[in-house]
């Protein structure tokens, strides 16, 4: 009985592009490649939260990882944990925090594989201290489409251990991988919360607080002229009072279907930034709030991308190097602003240089802001590919994990090193992401 | 010695003890399964012992693995084939001098296998009944005696809703597993006396290894859901679970459905 929903078997985070793909689970590391009934072509793919087609592939097959979900050793003294590549960052805080550990970087959900992690060189509100998740990634098993089954670390392996981390899925499987945790007391985080209007004012807090382990700051991207990039620069560190670490309470709210595309509209999103801003009374607080709230605040309300619509919406992620970087962000702003389009959570954060061992990591000295809007027919495309070129110019690059529509030109650009990623390529593998900024060359 | 252990009271007003205590030296048959290994995710972290029984050896270590990093106290595992009934007795000896007794058996090995095939050619079918019949009622009578013998301990036997009724699509794996489920009927008849609980569980649809090939409807459920009923069921000290809930609802529909309507469907 063959499913007869029209609905695609599997979406990214973002819900677009729709592309028609078989899922193959895997539920053991055995089990690829099987034999001789390898299909053309394949990826890996995680909890698929990357929000464009880096976990896509048209027309091939998806080796769903969620079923290799085994820890399969911890080092109590170290905190070094070695785990199976399906294993999500929510299963490791709920295994590590009751034990005194935290994960080294933390991205904006939690919900996220380790192979994901690895494989889009993910980053937190601690870059500009910690670096990368590869960076805490000291070794892990790439399993070839061959057969060929490989231990990539600094020593061994080397060059299949850089083009993994960042590798976007494309060198093959990754079975398992270590993970470096970190110490802490307590679950909670020492908050502080600062308005600011203006970037000179999020730059001048950002480089103040350059020693605060986790900042970010959300932005007002709506509101022009006196309220033009006002927003509340957040920064915490891990509380050192000791104090019992219990196991979170998995959420219980859902976004139970599709919002109707008129919900979202440009007046609800300027209530909602208002708001949002408004929240915080004073212009300085400080609080001692628990991890969850802080890192992971849209995870509390399972699918909450169904508030997009069926449609579905595109995130914006650029780097601009420090050399433009607050001229360029203030003219993306405009751009945004003066489009008309809405967003509800825009980011700044400025990143720092510690080098990722990855070749194709996307994170480089500088500022970065991330935005997601719903797709329009006819208004959002145009404006994205215009912020693409914008970052160009400026120097920046684009997060492909985030990413559904920049151009071959634009990506080779953005990433020159691409061609070395090819050579490493497992020719059985291969994304629509891929193909979309490959395919021209 | 059995004598001086006191024989649980038969006034069924006397039966209640409230909630036990969760199970923590354990046997499982079919460690590699996903509701068994879900099942023993729930224990591991209370410092349950182990003693796992599987065909693969490299999954079976990734199993073992998995539950020691998660806290449990002790993990033996063993290879071996439940098809060879022989073995059964010197394997659970094993089990209980590694553990030191057991106190909570889960059988959850069994084979979906192809009906077509199957209805072609007999052997096929046999092998199956053996497997998802024979082979756990082979344990079971041995854990029923063992149990028995010490007043106390759980038998927990993953069965299945195909059990319920025979249907054209899958009968050869619901009448093994419907053989089961009367065997454990009356095992259960036979020792709930002696203070043993024999817990006959019966899945629905579970997205799981074994139905990775078939569409998944919206009746699906986890082997996590599943797994956390099997853990409440144990402690309340419950005869048959339905799980999920809703199963139970639905099968009771598809058993009052007459023989002369049944037979014409196509379920």
């Amino acid at each position: 009985m063959p499913a007869k929903s029209k609905q695609p078997v599997f979406e990214s985070w973002g819900r677009y592009p729709k592309v028609d793909c078989h899922v193959a689970p895997l539920f053991w590391r055995d089990e690829f490649p099987r034999g001789t009934r390898l299909p053309p072509a394949v990826l890996a793919v995680g909890m698929g939260r990357s929000y464009g087609d880096v976990c896509l592939l048209e027309g091939g097959t998806l080796l769903s990882t969620r079923g290799l979900d085994r820890f399969l050793h911890f080092e109590p003294s170290t905190g070094l944990l070695r785990c199976e590549s399906g294993v999500t960052l929510a299963q490791i805080l709920q295994f590590a925090v009751p034990r005194g550990w935290f994960l080294p970087v933390s991205p904006g959900t939690k919900y996220v594989s380790v192979g994901g992690a690895i494989a889009n060189d993910i980053h937190g509100k601690n870059h500009h201290i910690a670096g990368s998740f590869g960076s805490y990634v000291p070794s892990f098993e790439l399993v070839r489409s061959d057969g060929a089954r490989m231990v990539c670390s600094a020593r061994q392996n080397t060059d299949f251990y850089c083009a993994t981390i960042g590798g976007m899925g494309l060198t093959g499987l990754i079975t398992w991988a270590e993970v470096q945790l970190r110490p802490i007391a307590s679950r909670k985080i020492r908050y502080e919360g600062i308005k600011f209007s203006g970037i000179d004012e999020f730059l001048s807090l950002s480089s103040s607080g350059n020693h605060v382990e986790y900042t970010v700051a959300w932005i007002d991207c709506i509101s022009r002229g006196r309220n033009f990039a006002r927003g509340i620069y957040m920064q915490g560190d891990h509380s050192e009072i000791i104090e019992p670490k219990n196991i979170s309470r998995e959420p219980h709210l859902a976004v139970p279907f599709d919002f109707p595309g008129w919900v979202l509209n440009r007046t609800s999103m300027r209530i909602f930034n208002e708001l949002y801003y408004r929240k915080q009374l004073r212009h300085h607080a400080t609080r001692l709030i628990d991890y969850e709230p802080f890192f992971y605040p849209l995870d509390s309300i399972l699918h909450w991308n169904r508030i997009y619509g069926k449609r579905g919406f595109l995130q914006f992620q650029c780097v601009i190097p420090w050399r433009y970087g607050r001229d360029g962000i203030v003219a993306i702003l405009e751009t945004i602003a003066d489009s008309g389009l809405a967003s509800f959570l825009a980011v700044l954060k400025v990143m720092g240089d510690r080098p990722s061992p990855g070749l194709m990591s996307f994170p480089q000295p500088g500022i970065t802001l991330a935005l997601d809007i719903a797709i329009q027919p006819g208004v959002t495309f145009p404006l994205f590919d215009r912020l693409a070129e914008m970052t160009r110019e400026l120097g920046g690059r684009l997060y492909p994990a985030k990413d559904a529509r920049m151009t071959g030109p634009q990506f080779r650009a953005f990433y020159p090193q691409w061609r070395q990623l090819s050579e490493y390529r497992d020719p059985a593998f291969t994304s629509s992401f891929w193909e979309r900024v490959t395919g021209d060359a | 010695m059995r004598k001086h252990q006191r024989r649980p009271s038969k006034r069924p007003w006397k039966l209640w003890r409230g909630k036990r205590a969760l199970p923590s030296k354990i046997v499982v048959f079919g460690a590699t399964s996903a509701i068994a290994q879900a099942w023993m995710r729930l224990l591991a972290p209370h410092g349950a012992s182990f003693f796992l029984v599987a065909r693969n050896a490299t999954r079976l270590e990734s199993v073992a693995n998995d539950l020691v990093t998660r806290g449990a106290a002790a993990v033996y595992a063993e290879t071996a084939d439940l098809d060879q009934f022989a073995t059964h007795p010197a394997l659970l000896e094993r089990a209980v001098s590694s553990l030191g007794g057991i106190d909570c058996a889960l059988i959850a090995h069994g084979v979906l296998g192809d009906q077509t095939a199957g209805e072609k050619d007999f052997t096929l079918a046999a092998a199956r009944l053996l497997t998802n019949f024979l082979s756990a009622a082979s344990l079971v009578t041995w854990l029923a005696n063992y149990f028995a013998a010490q007043y106390s301990g759980t038998i927990a036997v993953i069965s299945s809703v195909a059990g319920d009724r025979g249907r054209k699509s899958n009968y050869i794996y619901g009448s093994g597993k419907a053989g089961l489920n009367a065997f454990l009927d009356g095992v259960r008849n036979r020792v709930d006396r002696d203070g043993v609980q024999v817990l006959t569980i019966r899945p629905g649809s579970i997205s799981t290894p074994m139905t990775a090939h078939l569409p998944q409807g919206p009746l699906f459920a986890s082997p996590e859901t599943v797994a956390r009923d099997i853990l409440k069921a144990i402690q309340s000290r419950r005869d048959v679970l339905y799980t999920p809930w809703y199963w139970r609802g639905i099968m009771a529909i598809i058993r009052m459905i007459p023989e002369w309507k049944f037979k014409r469907m196509d379920l």
